[in-house]
C-alpha cells in the first residue's frame, strides 16, 4: 500500500463519479421503466415485444454496448449512461409488470366499485402493492450496474473502473485491488441498505 | 329506488345472454335479495347497477337518474359495494381502508377519523383495530371491515355480492343477524346477491328467485315460500319451504292469551316458529308456554296456531 494513502482525493473522486454513474442509470431506467410497465402490464403483446428488445441489449456484452453508441454519442458519461440504464430496463421492467400483473382481481374489483377512477388505481393500489417487487428491482439493478459501471472507464466515462484500468495498463495490483474492492463495497453498501428499506417500506407485508 | 327495465347483458358479439330482458324495481329501503343457481346472472345482474358492467340493452334507474347519463367513477362513491373476497387493500391500514372512500370524497381527516369511530361500533369491532393491517385480522373481522368501509360515506344504496360466503356456518350465522340489526339502524336500499336461499330469507325483504338470466319470481319470502310460481321455484326453495317459511315468524305471531294447562315446555318470545314446532317434536306436546327474558308467562303457543300461520 503505498499509492492509495497517497491518493485519497483521487479515489474518492472516483468514487463519486462512479456513485452518480450508478444512481443516474437506475434512476433513468426505472422511470422508464415504470413508465413502460404501466403500459405493459394489461398488453400481454407490447410486453413480449418490449422484453425482446430490452433482452437483445441485455445480452450485448458491456463494453460492446459502449463501443456500439460511441458513433452517436461520442465518449464520456453520455454513453455510458445510456447503456447501464437500458440494462436496468430489462431488470426493472419485468418486476414492475410481474409486481402489477400480482395485484389480486378481488382487490381491482373493490377499487373499481368503491369509485377509484384509473389514475387514482394505479397510484394509490397498484403502484404500492406492486412496490416491493419494484424495489428488489432497483437492488438488484443498482448492484448490477455498479459492477457493469467499472467498464464504462474504456470510452472514458470515469468512475472506479479508471483505477482498475490505470492499474492494468501499468501492472500496478494495487490500483487494480483498490478500484476493485471499493466497487464491491459500495455494491454490498447499497445491497444491504436497499434490503432494509424494503423491509420499513413493506411493513404491511410482515411483523 | 332502483328500476332496471329490460336489462339484457350478453358477454361478446352473439354470445348467449348472461341476463336476459331482465326488469325489477327496488323501492328505497328495501332489501333485496338476488338468489338462483350458479351462474344465473345474480352477479352480472348487480354489478350492471353501479355500471361495473353495462348492459347491452336496456335502461337503469337509479335515484331518478339513468346511470348511462353519470360519471361511473362518482356515482360509484355513493353506492356501497362489497364482495365476497371483500378485497380489503393489504398495504393500507384498517382505518385507511374504512376511510378509503370518504377521502375520495375529499373528507377532513378529523371527520374521516370520527366516522371510522362510528363505524367500528356498529359492526361491532374494537375501534383499537383501526390501527391494524388486514392481514392481522380474522376472515370474519374482515368481513365487518367490508361492511364498514361500504357504509362509510353513508350511501343510500349498498350491492353486496355473497358478502358472508368466505367464512364458517356458525360465525355465517351471527353475522347476518348484526348485519340485520344494521340495516334497521341505517335505512338503506340493499340489493344482494347469494346462492344461499337461507340467507336470503334471514336478510331480504323480498326475494328475486333468478334462472338463465330471468328472475322467475319477484315477492317477500313468505309469498315465494307459500306459492312457490312455478316448479323451479318450488324445487328451488325446497321441499321444507313450509318450515323455511315458519323461520319468518316468531312465537308471538301465533301466541294466544293464558298459560297451558299442567305441564309444558318453555320458549321464549322472539324465538321463531320453525325452531319452536322442532321443541315442540322434540318433547312431543301439542302447547308451549311462552316466557319473557325473566321467565314469566307471556301466553301460550299451541301446534294447530303454528299450522294456522
Ligand atoms: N366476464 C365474463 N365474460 C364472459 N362470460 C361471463 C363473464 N362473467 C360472467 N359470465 C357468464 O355469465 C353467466 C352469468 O354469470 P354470473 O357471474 O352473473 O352468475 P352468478 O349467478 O353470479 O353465478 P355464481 O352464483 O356462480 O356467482 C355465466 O354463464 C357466466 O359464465
Ligand atoms: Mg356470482
Amino acid at each position: 500500500m503505498t499509492w492509495a494513502p497517497k491518493h485519497i482525493p483521487e479515489i474518492l473522486a472516483a468514487a463519486g463519479q462512479h456513485l452518480v454513474l450508478s444512481l443516474l442509470s437506475v434512476l433513468i431506467g426505472g422511470i422508464i421503466a415504470v413508465a413502460l410497465g404501466i403500459v405493459c402490464a394489461r398488453r400481454p403483446r407490447l410486453y413480449a415485444f418490449a422484453l425482446t428488445i430490452t433482452g437483445i441489449i441485455f445480452v450485448i456484452p458491456s463494453l460492446a454496448l459502449f463501443a456500439l453508441m460511441i458513433p452517436f454519442l461520442g465518449l464520456g458519461m453520455k454513453p455510458a449512461l445510456v447503456g447501464l440504464s437500458s440494462y436496468c430496463l430489462l431488470i426493472l421492467l419485468r418486476n414492475v409488470v410481474t409486481g402489477l400483473r400480482g395485484v389480486p382481481e378481488d382487490i381491482l374489483d373493490a377499487a373499481d366499485g368503491m369509485g377509484y377512477g384509473p389514475w387514482q388505481r394505479l397510484v394509490r393500489i397498484e403502484l404500492p402493492l406492486a412496490l416491493p417487487l419494484i424495489l428488489s428491482g432497483i437492488r438488484i439493478a443498482l448492484v448490477t450496474v455498479i459492477g457493469i459501471a467499472t467498464v464504462a472507464a474504456f470510452i472514458d466515462a470515469g468512475g472506479l473502473g479508471t483505477i482498475i484500468l490505470m492499474g492494468i495498463d501499468q501492472n500496478y495490483p494495487e490500483k487494480i485491488l483498490v478500484g476493485g474492492l471499493l466497487t464491491a463495497f459500495i455494491a454490498t453498501f447499497f445491497d444491504v441498505l436497499l434490503s432494509r428499506t424494503e423491509k420499513a417500506i413493506v411493513r404491511w407485508r410482515s411483523d | 329506488m332502483i328500476t332496471m327495465e329490460h336489462v339484457t347483458k350478453r358477454y361478446g358479439e352473439g354470445a348467449a345472454a348472461s341476463v336476459d330482458d331482465l326488469s325489477i324495481e327496488v323501492p328505497e329501503g328495501v332489501t333485496v335479495a338476488l338468489v338462483g343457481p350458479s351462474g344465473c346472472g345474480k352477479t352480472t345482474t348487480m354489478r350492471m347497477i353501479n355500471r361495473l358492467i353495462d348492459p347491452t340493452e336496456g335502461r337503469i334507474v337509479v335515484n331518478g337518474a339513468d346511470v348511462r347519463s353519470v360519471d361511473p367513477v362518482i356515482f360509484r362513491r355513493h353506492i356501497g359495494y362489497v364482495i365476497q373476497q371483500v378485497g380489503l387493500f393489504p398495504h393500507m391500514t384498517i382505518a385507511q381502508n374504512v376511510g378509503a372512500v370518504p377521502k375520495l370524497l375529499g373528507w377532513s381527516a378529523d371527520r374521516i377519523a370520527k366516522r371510522n369511530d362510528e363505524l367500528m361500533q356498529l359492526v361491532g369491532l374494537d375501534p383499537e383495530m383501526l390501527r391494524r393491517y388486514p392481514r392481522q385480522l380474522s376472515g370474519g373481522q374482515r368481513q365487518r371491515v367490508g361492511v364498514a368501509r361500504a357504509l362509510a360515506a353513508d350511501p343510500p344504496v349498498l350491492l353486496m355480492d355473497e358478502p358472508f360466503g368466505a367464512i364458517d356456518p356458525i360465525a355465517r350465522a351471527r353475522l347476518q343477524e348484526e348485519f340485520r340489526q344494521i340495516l334497521r339502524r341505517v335505512r338503506k336500499t340493499v340489493v344482494l346477491v347469494t346462492h344461499d336461499l337461507d340467507e336470503a330469507i334471514r336478510l331480504g325483504d323480498r326475494l328475486a328467485i333468478m334462472r338463465d338470466g330471468k328472475i322467475v319470481q319477484y315477492d317477500t319470502p313468505d309469498a315465494i315460500l307459500s306459492h312457490p310460481a312455478d316448479e323451479f321455484v318450488e324445487n328451488f326453495v325446497g321441499l321444507d319451504r313450509a318450515l323455511k317459511r315458519l323461520s319468518l315468524f316468531t312465537v308471538e305471531t301465533a301466541m294466544t292469551k293464558g298459560a297451558p294447562n299442567g305441564k309444558a315446555g318453555k320458549v321464549a318470545a322472539g324465538t321463531n316458529l320453525r325452531d319452536a314446532l322442532a321443541l315442540m317434536a322434540a318433547d312431543n306436546s301439542e302447547v308451549l308456554a311462552v316466557t319473557d327474558a325473566s321467565g314469566a308467562v307471556l301466553g301460550q303457543l299451541k301446534r294447530d296456531a303454528i299450522f294456522a300461520v
